[in-house]
Order: C-alpha cells, then sequence, then structure tokens
C-alpha cells in the first residue's frame, strides 16, 4: 500500500513503541505511589513533560497531558470561556477550525457565548489585521487554527498572536497538524494556550497535550485524584506520555532535512499534477501550506470515486467530498475558501509522509489522470462544459 | 465499507453514455448533495430497448447507475417503474445507510426520463409523478449532525 493519508493520521515509529512498551509491562507502576517501581514512571513522565515543554519554548508546568487534540481544543475553549465570563463573552475564531474547535464554538454559543467565525481569503488565510478590527472590549478568547488540516495554509500565527497581547485578550492555537512539522516557540509567537496530538507525528493515538501559559486559570477538567497537578484528574497513560514525548522530539530532529524532502515530493506532486490534469485547482496556499500537504478539486468529479480507483490500485488518500463524511454538504473549509459546490466535492487530499519515496509519488502520477479521465468521461457535468464550448 | 458487488459495478460501470435521439432523459440531482444522475432512454413499443447514463457522484451513486440501467434494460415501462431504489440496493447486496440517499438517485433519474417521454408523446402513465425541481436546494443543514 502507499499511503497518502499522514494528516489522516500516522503509524507509529519503531523507536516510539520501544520506548512505549516497558510502560505496558514491566514498569507498571502507578505514578502516585511511593515505592520505586513507581517512581520510576514519575520520572518518564515527568521527563516527558521536559521534552514538550522544551520542544515548544515553554516550562514544565505548562504542559497538561490529555487523551488528545480534541480533549484539548475542548477544555481550552470552554475552560477559558468558563474562567472569564464575568469579563466577557465574545470569542473570535474562524471559518476553517477543525470540528473539535468549530463544534465546542458552536455548544458555547448555545450557552450565551457570542463567536465570530471569521472568512478567510481564497488560500484559507486570515490576517492579523481582521483580527484585531474583529476584537471587542469582551472579547476573552482568540483561537486560530496554526495549519488547517483539509488544505495545509499556515496562518500568520505570531502576528496573531501579537495582535491579542496588545489587546490583552488570550490566544489559543490548535496545532495539532503543526507540531512536529513546523518549529513552534510559544513565547515568540504570544502563545497563551496550545492543543497537540501524538498521533499526527509518529506518537501513539489517544494521547495529546495542552499547553497552558502559567498565570491562566482554567478549571480543572477532570475531577478526581489530583493528577497533572490537579487539572486533569486520573491515572497518568505513561506509554502513550512517553510515547508522544519521544515521538515529538524524533519529529523536531534533522527537521529541516525531512521538510526539504518532503517539499520536494509534494511540490513534485502539485507540478506533475499541474502538468498532466486540465481543469483542476490546488486549494490551499501555495507558499504558507505545510510541508506535506497536497490538495486539489478536479473539475466535473466527485472525490470519493476518485478515493476508490485509487483505492483500488493501494494508494490511500482521503477527500473533502460530502459523500465521504456522510452529510450532504461538502467540506467547510472549502466552501470558506469560496469554491462552487461541484469543485469542494471534487477534492483530494494527500498528505505525504517521512517513509514516502519519489517511486511511490511517479506511481501516483501516473495513475492519477486516466482516473481522473475515466470518471470525467461519465460526468454530466463534463457533457455539459464540453457541449458550450465546442 | 461496499459490497463487492457495488466495487464491481464501479470499477467496471456498464451502460455509460449518452443516446443521440433518445426517447426519454432524466436528470436528477444538483451539485450542492454531490450526485448528479442522468439518464437517457429509448423506448419501442413501450419496452425500455436501452438504458445509458452519466453520473457525478460517488462510488454508491456511479454503482446504482449501472444496477439501475441494467434492470432496466427489456422492462415494459410498467414494470421498470416498480423498480425501486430499495430493489437496486439489494441487487447491489446493500449500500451503507449513509449512502442510501444516491440509490434514491438512481429511481428518481429513471422516473424522470420515463416523465420527460410521457411529455414528449402526450402519454399518461399510471402511477408517474412529475419529477421534483432539480434545481431545488435541499434544506439548510448545520455542521452540527
Ligand atoms: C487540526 C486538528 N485539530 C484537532 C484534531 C483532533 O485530534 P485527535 O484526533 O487527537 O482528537 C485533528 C485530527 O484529526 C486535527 O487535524
Ligand atoms: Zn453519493
Amino acid at each position: 500500500m502507499i499511503y497518502f493519508d499522514h494528516a489522516a493520521t500516522t503509524p507509529v515509529k519503531p523507536e516510539v513503541l520501544e520506548a512505549m512498551l516497558p510502560y505496558f509491562s514491566e514498569k507498571y507502576g502507578n505514578a502516585s505511589s511511593v515505592y520505586k517501581l513507581a517512581q520510576e514512571n514519575k520520572k518518564a513522565i515527568d521527563n516527558a513533560r521536559r521534552v514538550v515543554a522544551q520542544l515548544l519554548g515553554a516550562q514544565p508546568n505548562e504542559i497538561f497531558f490529555t487523551s488528545g487534540g480534541t480533549e484539548s481544543d475542548n477544555w481550552a475553549l470552554r475552560g477559558i470561556a468558563s474562567s472569564l465570563k464575568e469579563k466577557g463573552n465574545h470569542l473570535i475564531t474562524t471559518k476553517i477550525e477543525h470540528h473539535a474547535v468549530l463544534h465546542t464554538c458552536q455548544y458555547l454559543e448555545s450557552q450565551g457565548f457570542e463567536v465570530t467565525y471569521l472568512d478567510v481569503d481564497e488560500n484559507g488565510l486570515v490576517t492579523a489585521e481582521q483580527v484585531a478590527k474583529a476584537i471587542k472590549t469582551d472579547t476573552i478568547l482568540i483561537s486560530i487554527i496554526y495549519a488547517n488540516n483539509e488544505i495545509g495554509t499556515i496562518m500568520p500565527i505570531a502576528e496573531i498572536g501579537k495582535v491579542a497581547k496588545e489587546h490583552g485578550v488570550i490566544f489559543h492555537t490548535d496545532a495539532v497538524q503543526a507540531v512536529g512539522q513546523i518549529p513552534i516557540d510559544v513565547n515568540r509567537q504570544h502563545i497563551d494556550l496550545l492543543s497537540l496530538s501524538g498521533h499526527k507525528f509518529y506518537g501513539p493515538k489517544g494521547i495529546g497535550a495542552l499547553y497552558l501559559r502559567r498565570g491562566i486559570k482554567i478549571p480543572s477538567l477532570l475531577h478526581g485524584g489530583g493528577q497533572e497537578r490537579g487539572r486533569r484528574a486520573g491515572t497518568e497513560n505513561v506509554p502513550g506520555i512517553v510515547g508522544l514525548a519521544t515521538a515529538m522530539d524524533l519529529a523536531y530532529q534533522n527537521l529541516e532535512r525531512k521538510n526539504t524532502k518532503i517539499k520536494a515530493l509534494r511540490d513534485q506532486l502539485i507540478n506533475g499534477i499541474y502538468k498532466r490534469i486540465p481543469f483542476c485547482r490546488l486549494n490551499g496556499h501555495r507558499e504558507q501550506r505545510l510541508p506535506n500537504n497536497v490538495n486539489f478539486s478536479f473539475d466535473f468529479i466527485e472525490g470519493e470515486s476518485l478515493l476508490l480507483l485509487l483505492d483500488f490500485e493501494g494508494i490511500a488518500a482521503s477527500s473533502g467530498s460530502a459523500c465521504t463524511s456522510g452529510s450532504l454538504d461538502p467540506s467547510h473549509v472549502l466552501l470558506a475558501l469560496g469554491l462552487p459546490h461541484e469543485q469542494a466535492h471534487g477534492s483530494i487530499r494527500f498528505t505525504l509522509g517521512e517513509d514516502n519515496t519519489r517511486e511511490e509519488v511517479d506511481l501516483l502520477l501516473e495513475k492519477l489522470p486516466p482516473f481522473v479521465q475515466k470518471l470525467r468521461a461519465m460526468s454530466p457535468l463534463y457533457e455539459d462544459f464540453l457541449r458550450k464550448h465546442s | 465499507m461496499y459490497s463487492e458487488k457495488v466495487i464491481d459495478c464501479f470499477m467496471n460501470p456498464k451502460n455509460i453514455g449518452e443516446i443521440e435521439d433518445a426517447d426519454g432523459v432524466g436528470t436528477v440531482g444538483n451539485p450542492r448533495c454531490g450526485d448528479i444522475m442522468k439518464i437517457y432512454l429509448k423506448i419501442e413499443d413501450n419496452i425500455i430497448t436501452e438504458a445509458k447514463f452519466k453520473t457525478f457522484g460517488c462510488g454508491a451513486a456511479i454503482a446504482t447507475s449501472t444496477m439501475m440501467t441494467q434492470m432496466v434494460q427489456g422492462k415494459s415501462i410498467t414494470e421498470a417503474l416498480k423498480i425501486t431504489d430499495q430493489a437496486v440496493a439489494e441487487a447491489l447486496d446493500g449500500l451503507p445507510p449513509v449512502k442510501m440517499h444516491c440509490s434514491c438517485l438512481a429511481e428518481r433519474a429513471l422516473q424522470a426520463a420515463l416523465w420527460d417521454y410521457a411529455q414528449k408523446n402526450q402519454l399518461t402513465i399510471e402511477g408517474l409523478k412529475p419529477p421534483e425541481s432539480t434545481t431545488e436546494e435541499p434544506e439548510e443543514k448545520s455542521i452540527e449532525e
């Protein structure tokens, strides 16, 4: 199989698995206990927290382990909303957030909060000026996705962070797709809260973290035995925490070299598609984009059918078409770019990983054009188009 | 998630194309929902002698188009009207629940094509209703679902 869906999830690296394994068996102690077996685990957690903190330019006591990106996003938004509700009830976000943020915002709206969903431009960008304009006296939180999971567009996070700081508003970013691919410094970029998830950078699933700047209070997410300094109780997922930290550490080693390689594959794919297939467009910003993201809309055809043809050849990718999501509407991200519905339905996303090769991209480039042609040949939209232009 | 039959009908679709001098043509669906189906029929002495389709849509939509056009071939109009989306789905060994809406299109496209035939020939066909407007937008849905 050729796997081009690394934004969905990544395989756990062997080194990561190896680091995790002892914590399932011989090092099974509960980190809260006093004996030596337990203390070793406490040390492992402390160490993991230090690693994650250091890679974000944060302090260890600003890192809280969670069950993943969704939990971190929920906690960040609901936590700030709850602790600052006396101060104000207005939040600012964008139209292209992941559902973990979007649906949390909708929940907060149902609880009486007001949310501004900023428009993005045709490349998926919001500007710091847009954010500044949307800030009101009762704004308590700005939450902007660091890099979009569908189209790969990277937001001007440092500039937005600066605006937030100047206005005294707390700034959260969903960095689930960015962590492990982009160097992050929470102080330089004025980030107050940040969500990340282990399984997007070759770590295990079901483990993530929330960075919370010291001095910012949010209510405990889970009440119980006092773990995570009382903020998120429950016996720690030690193998997961160790796995996350090991994977994150590995991800940031030789990052530039790895990114150079992945970007080359990405650009080979983008240029190759443009060269071989007419009537298509790259979705997302051409330069300010994740090193591994390629997202195309192919006119006149629907994404899922193209995915199926590729799957039959052992090529795994994903699409923003409605028919894959179970709802009738195509991706809210593609619609927010201003794409007409048929183009949004005709989108397909390839996200590359460290192990993908030139040969695999070559193979995709060889398979893709006849598949697109095959589907166009059976499309009534293409028939209409040809008739109009003949 | 798809049955082998669905995959087969999708990978090896039959009856793709247009019929230049079709006796009935029906188009249903719209770009908004992501599936558009166009069916062409050739009808002689009340018998459907040829059926072809063009479909913009997912695997299920293309598979049901293939199956539907195969099922109507050689049938009388009355018999063809009895083919429901349920029957098409069954002939495909079932469709995932989220895909049932795609199979509804096949039934509606067939009826639209027969309606077109009836209109052109000033016939009334028992049990045949005019197709719903195809340009109609489905109801606004929130992303929460
Ligand atoms: C941008 C973004 N935010 C949040 C999530 C959710 O993360 P998790 O799967 O760890 O809950 C994802 C993953 O799908 C994502 O891509
Ligand atoms: Zn469909």
